[in-house]
């Protein structure tokens, strides 16, 4: 039994937090929200370079072959930053998707992913709309108990506005004469893989996002005065930030705990899951509510940076399956015949 | 990381589950709070030790197995699992104990500890007074030295266990001009020596669970000292401190109320579904069990790798206690009009200790440092928000 990060983990979790708070600021996040895609080439080239998206990839098509769990407090630390590349969705989803497509699909898809070459979306039916489908270079796209392998060239996409400009969401549309590259039980397998990963890297980025909240809250409270003290001093002040840490603190490790379930595939990962991203988004939610709050008027506002991780966080609460259908597999799990519940069954 | 147990893991919880299987009473003890009751508890006590399981994290000498805290925790889940009575002398082994080991002298030690881990010496704990709650540090019962002792006077409240334990320990203060936290001296007190009074308390369902100590010219040898004159805050800071805190609530009892209050839900599901806020109070419940049970390993195997616990460990208390409260309350919900009833009354069919726990998880928000205070020290130490 070891419940704890490696120092290569720890350390790499290190390297990339100094990357991202460098170069992801919210300035530059203002600054994409202009552009025409809303993305960043030129910070996605740094994330190239730095070898990111090629993590999860296999190294026998060029990645560094590390698993979800080396990843997940990447993903963290990409949600503390609020990034808006399609970083953690092609480390968590769509790489291990077109790793256990396999054959010609991998072969192709994989070595470019790595190399920075191609961004591959995933979109599911349980989510209404795709993140990112305007800059993918191949849609993996569900169609009932189908998988479809897209090209640009071969969807229609119709653009959805999110209350978080960072976040791209659009509507695919393709002829149904193209073939499934998946079908039957094996697309249904693909899909609640990729929907277990899609839900753990919204958890990992929620606890990001939660932490990120609290900082940002622990200095504005600090430095505005009133009543001739700084407000962070008030007890009332002082709680609601005491309940976002007790909630954060107690979220971080069910997530972990997921990641791990899913790296190794065991059997309660579904459970494990929905569990971390119940808690951990309802961490992040608490930060929401509780910062906006701390900051007065001010966290209002369009100006203050706060709302880029407020919007974040609640938009991430209700996408890779919203909180009933995870409270529903929970609850699936815990009151079916012969559950295993209690002391001295978590593992 | 390798969430797995290891064979001597597993081989240990083994072990456990067989002698608490051929031990525990079959019939559950009466509350510790009653005389018969405390004396039954005593007992097993007695009966844990002979087995080498009472502290099974004391070293070998002492009748302990030298179990790190990983084996400390698969021990309480099979505690809990086989319901095993509550620990009657809890503020003795898992408190005083470790510090005791910590800051005694080897005369301290071999005095006190054995007769600690028979249950031949009951402890009490004696912090608050009626005016140093919260504000620990407020207090006002002096020890003054005369001679070969110290001569205490003064009062003590919230003593729990006070009414049958044979010794109270606690902090005096030994300097009349210090202020606060200073000049604050732990002392042990056997609970029969001539000035002392001992004043009940009865708690939310009657019983005695606490006391008052009144110290009326109480001589103890100054041998009785606990770390050095004037220390006194530090070492109870220790007795505080969170791997006492990790074995005073350790996961499994939650977990184990977990699953109760899912079984009690599923028996209850056609009248408790009435109110729909039930099924996802139990679900929460399930969830935050396993949540505390996880923290608890990450945090359990970075200790036991050398790794130092840091001020999120004050979360800990808050999110047990106020997890405790809001399983008791489900399942006052689900139990509806029979929620009230003693189980012993007549149509009081099928309400278990729901009540009792209710009760007690009334405390839990309260005792060892209020929420409100566990508050303040996450967000001043640990967010580092401003005094």
């Amino acid at each position: 039994m070891d419940f704890t990060f490696s120092e290569d983990q720890l350390l790499f979790q290190d390297s990339v937090r100094d990357f991202l708070a460098n170069e992801v600021t919210p300035e530059k996040i203002r600054a994409s929200w202009e552009t025409q895609d809303g993305r960043d080439p030129a910070l996605w080239q740094q994330i190239v370079e730095m070898g990111l998206p090629g993590i999860t990839v296999p190294e026998e098509f060029g990645g560094l072959g590390m698993s979800e769990l080396d990843f997940i407090l990447l993903a963290q630390e990409c949600g503390y930053v609020a990034l808006p590349e399609p970083l953690v969705h092609t480390c968590l989803v769509a790489v291990p998707m077109l790793q256990a497509l396999g054959g010609e699909l991998a072969a192709q898809w994989l070595p470019k992913i790595a190399a920075g070459e191609a961004k591959v979306v995933v979109g599911l039916e349980q989510n209404l709309l795709v993140e990112d489908a305007h800059t993918a270079d191949l849609l993996l796209i569900q169609k009932g108990t189908e998988l479809f392998a897209l090209t640009p060239q071969q969807v229609t996409l119709r653009h959805n506005e999110s209350i978080d400009p960072s976040r791209k969401l659009y509507a695919v549309e393709f002829d149904g004469s193209v073939q499934p590259v998946a079908s039957g039980e094996q697309a249904t397998y693909l899909v609640n893989a990729a929907l277990n990963r899609g839900a753990l890297a919204c958890a990992a980025q929620s606890l990001g996002l939660a932490q990120r909240m609290i900082d940002m809250t622990v200095l504005y409270t600090t430095d505005r005065h009133q009543f001739g003290k700084p407000i962070g001093s008030f007890q009332a002040v002082k709680h609601h930030m005491a309940n976002i840490a007790v909630c954060l603190e107690y979220a971080k490790a069910p997530v972990y705990r997921a990641a791990y379930a899913i790296a190794n595939g065991q059997a309660s990962a579904s459970c494990n899951v929905s569990h971390a991203k119940i808690v951990a988004c309802e961490a992040a939610k608490l930060a929401a509510k509780n910062t906006i709050q701390a900051h007065g008027a001010m966290g209002y506002t369009w100006e203050v940076d706060l709302h880029i991780f407020m919007k974040k966080s609640w938009a991430l609460a209700n996408t890779w399956g919203d909180e009933g259908f995870h409270k529903t597999r929970v609850s699936d799990y815990i009151f079916a015949e012969g559950a295993m519940l209690g002391a001295g069954n978590t593992f | 990381m390798d969430l797995s147990y290891t064979p001597k893991q597993d081989a240990f919880r083994a072990e456990v589950r067989q002698w608490l299987g051929e031990h525990v009473p079959a019939q559950r003890l009466q509350s510790f709070d009653t005389e018969e009751g405390f004396r039954q508890h005593r007992a097993w006590e007695a009966t844990l030790n002979e087995g080498r399981w009472g502290m099974v994290t004391w070293p070998e000498a002492l009748g302990g197995r030298s179990c790190d805290l990983l084996e400390w925790l698969i021990f309480e889940e099979e505690y809990y699992r086989a319901g095993a009575p509550l620990r009657v002398n809890q503020n003795g082994i898992f408190l005083l104990g470790p510090t005791l080991m910590e800051y005694g002298t080897e005369a301290q030690k071999a005095r006190i500890l054995p007769k600690m881990a028979t249950g031949e010496e009951v402890w009490a704990q004696g912090w608050s007074e009626p005016n140093a709650g919260s504000d620990m540090a407020a207090i006002r019962s002096t020890a003054e030295i005369d001679g070969d002792n110290y001569v205490i006077n003064g009062q003590k409240t919230w003593s729990t266990r006070a009414v049958w334990a044979d010794w109270t320990f606690g902090m005096f203060r030994t300097d009349p001009e210090s202020q606060r936290h200073r000049g604050l001296t732990f002392i042990l007190v056997p609970l029969d020596t001539p000035g002392i009074t001992v004043r009940p308390i009865p708690q939310l369902d009657g019983l005695p669970g606490f006391a008052e100590i009144f110290f009326d010219n109480v001589k103890v040898p100054v041998a009785n000292r606990l770390g050095e004159e004037g220390a006194g805050w530090s070492v109870a800071m220790a007795t505080a401190g969170f791997e006492r805190g990790l074995m005073l609530r350790s996961p499994a009892r939650f977990q184990e109320t977990a699953r109760r209050l899912v079984e009690l839900y599923k028996e209850n599901r056609a009248t408790a579904d009435s109110d729909p806020a039930v099924k996802e109070a139990v679900l929460r419940a399930y969830m935050d069990a396993e949540s505390y049970c996880l923290s608890t390993y990450q945090t359990a195997c970075r200790l036991t790798q050398g790794g130092k616990i840091g001020a999120e460990s004050s979360t800990n208390k808050i999110f047990w206690s106020e997890l405790d409260q809001a399983m008791h309350a489900t399942a006052m919900s689900i139990l509806g009009a029979r929620a009230e009833l003693l189980p012993h009354a007549p149509d009081a069919s099928g309400v278990g200790n729901w009540l009792d726990g209710w009760l007690f998880s009334q405390s839990g928000p309260i005792y060892a440092g209020t929420n409100e205070i566990q508050r303040n020290i996450i967000a001043e130490r640990m967010l580092g928000m401003p005094r």
